[in-house]
């Protein structure tokens, strides 16, 4: 959003395709023009921004494939549609990382943000009991917001120990505003915070009834209607991939400008770090004034500094190797196609799962199973192929009809 | 569907066959869940629901108005709607 309004106001044409159902992302999920707040003024002033400046919005919109150089063709419930781009600003933000352990196919069992999506698209959470677990500054957010809500927050358990967030926060100085956010998380969900802690098991019988928890190296049992659980973040790089952007250390390398290692490629927000919203406006004001031939120098230093914020973020809440040990063999562990850890271990790469068991072969094309093979095996996923979505079939054979022509 | 004369601003549709009320603006999936129901079942049998909330997961995969495979958390639920999950 930030990236359309400032190209618009520099006089670019532009077009705001978007796979959710309104402007605002993630964070913004469910704002409306007249949402109060601070968060909700924030959206409301740059929506404003958008709409004034002529921005085509296309919600509800997902890339599908790149049929030639400088297109990329869009499909939406109404059918597809090939956009012509001179230059195209990538900013597909980031999912939850999930971590297989024995029950996390249950439903009631979420994602922590995904919990907070469903909260924010109508599922009623007044007096539920809501676990949270995983890592994260999402964890105490999203633990913040369901209270607000009326739910019953039995735990946060975040992974990351205790003497890593006290450094971490020792080095957010720099950043009070943050420090202040995270305070008045943690004052406003009301349940106990556990550090070195994580969700071992999650049982039920069709729905989740209760998880069990390792806390300070004891079991115990926590009865709850949701479990939210996710380990950060990482970025949703299958559209900077298919441009053929280059991607260091997972994410997309980019330079001052937000330009990618394609020219006219721009990329913003937790593509090139996972740093939030602040992050994300700025990077997207940057690639949106490149994009638009501005100078955008001006903002590099605001820039850089979110970026460490990052590094920051990525340091505190590094995975511990003890969450390896969760996936049992019969766990689950690609859920498109119910490929359990026993089928994967001892083989060498995502290519040999993906030939011998169907791993990653399924709808959500290892969205899901992906990091965590990378976090249990050391896989990577370097490519991808098109379509990037599940399609319509007319979609596809539209590329089939042009390419007998 | 919705009685004569209800003024409220809910959202009414049939979840395999029953009816579902969720606030304007909710999701397909919000509305599943509120029927009781789950999503879809798996390769080997097991019901699911959404884990991400936002697109990605494609476990809210139901059947909209005879469509097959809608990402239900992505879509506004609208009055009328029928939905088969499974």
């Amino acid at each position: 959003m930030a990236a359309a309004a400032v190209a618009a106001e520099a006089g670019a044409r532009v077009v705001m395709a978007d796979d959710n159902p309104a402007p605002g992302g993630q964070i913004w999920r469910g704002y409306s023009a007249d949402a109060a707040g601070p968060h909700g003024h924030a959206f409301a002033a740059l929506i404003r921004r958008v709409q004034t400046a002529r921005v085509e919005i296309r919600s509800g919109t997902r890339v599908v494939e790149q049929p030639g150089a400088g297109v990329i063709r869009l499909e939406d419930e109404n059918g597809y549609n090939d956009l012509k781009y001179e230059r195209i600003i990538a900013a597909t933000g980031a999912r939850e990382r999930f971590l297989p352990f024995p029950g996390w196919t249950l439903p009631g069992v979420m994602g922590a943000g995904g919990l907070q999506a469903m909260v924010k698209a109508g599922l009623p959470i007044e007096g539920k009991r809501v676990v949270l677990s995983g890592t994260g500054p999402l964890l105490l957010a999203v633990a913040a917001n369901l209270a607000k809500h009326g739910a019953k927050i039995a735990g946060v358990f975040e992974q990351a120990p205790l003497r890593r967030l006290i450094s971490f926060g020792v080095s957010l100085k720099a950043f009070p505003a943050k420090l202040l956010e995270g305070a008045r998380y943690r004052a406003a969900m009301g349940a106990p915070f556990r550090t070195s802690a994580w969700v071992t098991k999650a049982h039920g019988d069709g729905w989740l009834r209760a998880v069990k928890v390792s806390d300070g190296g004891r079991l115990r049992e926590i009865a709850c209607d949701y479990l939210g659980c996710g380990f950060h973040l990482v970025p949703n790089l299958e559209l900077p991939r298919l441009l053929g952007c280059r991607i260091d250390d997972g994410f997309t390398a980019v330079d001052g400008a937000q330009q990618s290692s394609v020219p006219g490629v721009y990329c913003a927000g937790e593509l090139t770090g996972i740093g939030g919203l602040d992050k994300a406006l700025v990077e997207g004001e940057i690639a949106g004034l490149a994009a638009a031939g501005r100078p955008a120098a001006h903002l590099y230093k605001r820039r850089d500094r979110m970026l460490r914020f990052a590094w920051q973020l990525e340091d505190a809440f590094a995975l511990r190797p003890e969450l390896r040990a969760l996936a049992e063999p019969e766990t689950i562990v690609c859920r498109c196609e119910d490929v359990r850890f026993r089928a994967l271990e001892g083989l060498r790469n995502g290519r040999e799962a993906k030939l011998h068991t169907r791993c990653a072969m399924g709808p959500c094309q290892g969205r899901v199973c992906g990091p965590a093979t990378k976090f249990l095996f050391g896989w990577g996923s370097e490519s991808v192929r098109p379509p990037l979505t599940p399609a319509r079939t007319g979609t596809l054979a539209a590329e089939f009809e042009k390419s007998e022509a | 569907m919705k009685a004569r004369g209800d003024h409220t601003t809910g959202i009414v549709l049939l979840v395999n066959g029953r009816e579902a009320h969720v606030r304007e603006g909710a999701s397909v999936a919000a509305a599943i869940l509120e029927a009781g129901a789950a999503c879809r079942i798996s390769v080997e049998g097991e019901p699911r629901a959404p884990l991400c909330g936002m697109g990605i997961c494609m476990e809210c995969r139901a059947t909209v108005d005879g469509a097959a495979h809608v990402r239900t958390c992505q879509l506004t639920a609208r009055d009328g709607m029928t939905v088969v999950t499974g």
